[in-house]
């Protein structure tokens, strides 16, 4: 480094701020600016993004081959690989998102979050930033799992309107359990605890849900769990739209609502919660 | 500025402020900071323990103290951060428990890490916190590059932060929080971890912030050299109290010895100055942020 530069004059220096405005107008623009700083971030490095796509592969790959053949799990006219495709899809966006609050640790270990914390950005604004960002990175999934499934013959949907509410849902379902892994977060605060927690629920989520095998296989006790699984509804949404011979379960309105309300719930935990990172 | 005329005074005889030299400083005073028994209490470790203390506007304000002495706790308790125990403070007139939201209008916060994202460009960085503050689209851009014009990173602010000295990250940092004009700049050991002409930069433009445009800097630092060089106040806090409060020539005039540096003055209040602890603290950080920068 050379010789440190002078403070240069600076002429506009005491213009008045404009009033802080509270407004959903401003809420968005703040959302949309912790989204918009992680997607230039993914740009710069999306090879997470690539390393992300090997599992996906290897369970439609193996895992749906073996499956299909055996021809043990009772799904209807849908070939089971054609089934557990969404499924598959459903589980690499859970796995992208539930490990997010790593990187909301790390944040907080270099100081970042505490520097957020410090401007007047409402909380809400920057969980739901952390979230939809999550949801960005997610969408990359989608593609995979859109060509892989297009490669092993899976009948799409490929109407503009389905390809899109898929979309919606990949980055629906990312917000929810990246927020939910936010809230882990906010409540552990390390990421040795956090790595913890992380394993202990990825698995039961999956397992409890539609992915793999169909409600109905389920005995009682686990068919209330699936119930009450978030998973579950993106799951069925996802099913519905991205196949073209499929149905929705619970009625996609159920999928959405579902979806969008936990999502709502989750950021406002997630930002009672927040400022605890900065403690 | 906000404050009221009944703020522009305080009488309380428990006002550590009214007892020393500033009773002579012709009124009004601002206090752009007046903590009331700020107390931080982690289960029954009392860490910043009642302080009462006034602060006012356009000066350096430096916070001394030995580790553990609750500097950060105080400063994190001021900026928002962290929810007091009890007691109560009011920054730039607005009360910090009923409006921190407005609190964080006025003010600007730098933490103790070098805490720049090194994935975003220095751009990039104040782009980021400009749009936190709201600023408009035209006054964004032109603060932007009046910031990066100070800092002197004009000419490497489309690099990444990740390829910044340590010198450089602070620098960015610090016009950062200043992007919304705050009233009062919080900066946590400014310059620890950074070699002595870099140091000397960061002084420059603290001093650049509070001589230029009036504002309030508080700081804490445990540097002599750095408390000497840049502050026109210092208040020495050992476990939770401030034991000492003054500027640093009155502090060294109230020894009693010829010639008494800050040093003196610090082992008076604070015993020992438990140099290996701080030595090994510095290394720990610099060695965080070196492996972070990678």
């Amino acid at each position: 480094m050379t010789s440190p530069p002078l403070a240069v004059p600076l002429p506009d220096w005491d213009d008045p701020l404009p009033t802080p405005a509270v407004s959903p107008e401003s809420f968005l623009r703040k959302t949309f600016a912790i989204v918009g700083m992680d997607i230039r971030k993914l740009r710069r490095d999306p090879s997470e993004l690539l390393t992300r796509a090997i599992q996906p592969a290897l369970w439609l790959l193996v895992f749906g081959q073996v499956f299909t053949h055996a021809r043990s799990i009772p799904t209807g006219q849908l070939p089971y690989q054609d089934f557990m495709a969404p499924g598959i899809l459903a589980q690499s966006v859970l796995f992208i998102a539930i490990f997010y609050g790593i990187a909301v640790i790390w944040e907080r270990d270099l100081g970042i979050v505490h520097k957020m914390l410090a401007t007047p950005t409402p909380r809400a604004a920057l969980v739901l930033g952390k979230g939809l960002s999550a949801g960005v990175r997610a969408l990359s999934q989608a593609l995979i799992i859109y060509f892989l499934a297009w490669w092993l013959g899976v009948k799409l949907n490929w109407h503009p309107l389905a390809v899109a509410g898929v979309l919606v849902a990949v980055v629906l379902g990312a917000a929810l359990f990246s927020t939910f892994s936010l809230i882990i977060a906010c409540l552990v605060k390390t990421r040795e605890r956090f790595m913890g927690v992380g394993q202990v629920m990825t698995m039961p989520l999956f397992f409890a849900s539609n992915a793999i095998y169909p409600i109905s296989m389920m005995p009682s006790w686990l068919k209330a769990v699936a119930w009450a699984n978030p998973l579950t509804y993106e799951v069925d949404a996802l099913r519905s739209l991205m196949l073209a011979n499929s149905h929705s379960e619970f009625g996609l309105l159920m999928d959405f609502t579902v979806l969008i309300s936990t999502t709502l719930v989750l950021t406002l935990i997630g930002a009672r919660l927040y400022p605890r990172l900065a403690t | 500025m906000s404050t009221d005329g009944s703020r522009e005074r305080i009488e309380t005889p428990s006002n550590p402020e009214l007892h020393g030299s500033l009773r002579s400083v012709p009124s009004p005073v601002r206090w752009i900071i007046e903590t009331h028994s700020l107390t931080k209490k982690y289960h029954d470790h009392v860490v910043v323990d009642g302080l009462t203390l006034a602060i006012s506007s356009g000066q350096i304000f430096g916070l001394l103290g030995p580790n553990g002495a609750g500097k950060s706790t105080f400063m994190k308790m001021l900026v928002t951060l962290l929810p007091p125990t009890s007691g109560t403070a009011s920054i730039a007139g607005i009360d910090l428990l009923q409006h921190p939201s407005l609190v964080r209008q006025e003010i600007g916060y730098v933490p103790q890490l070098l805490s720049a994202d090194s994935m975003l460009t220095g751009y990039e960085n104040l782009l980021i916190f400009a749009q936190l503050y709201d600023l408009p689209r035209q006054e964004r851009t032109l603060r932007i590059e009046q910031a990066l014009k100070t800092a002197g990173l004009s000419d490497v602010a489309q690099n990444l932060v990740g390829t910044y000295s340590g010198g450089m990250i602070r620098r960015l940092e610090i016009v950062t929080a200043t992007l919304h004009r705050p009233k009062i700049l919080f900066l946590d050991e400014p310059t620890v971890g950074l070699d002595p002409v870099a140091r000397h930069g960061i002084w420059r433009q603290i001093r650049g912030f509070v001589d230029d445009h009036g504002m309030t800097v508080v700081l804490t630092t445990h540097q002599m050299d750095e408390a000497d060089a840049i502050c026109d106040r210092i208040a020495i806090m050992v476990s939770g109290k401030v034991r000492a409060l003054g500027t640093v020539d009155e502090l060294k005039a109230g020894m009693n010895i010829p010639e008494a540096t800050l040093d003196d003055v610090f082992s008076f209040y604070a015993g020992s100055t438990n140099q290996t602890g701080e030595q090994f603290r510095d290394i720990a950080t610099t060695r965080r942020a070196a492996a972070r920068l990678g």
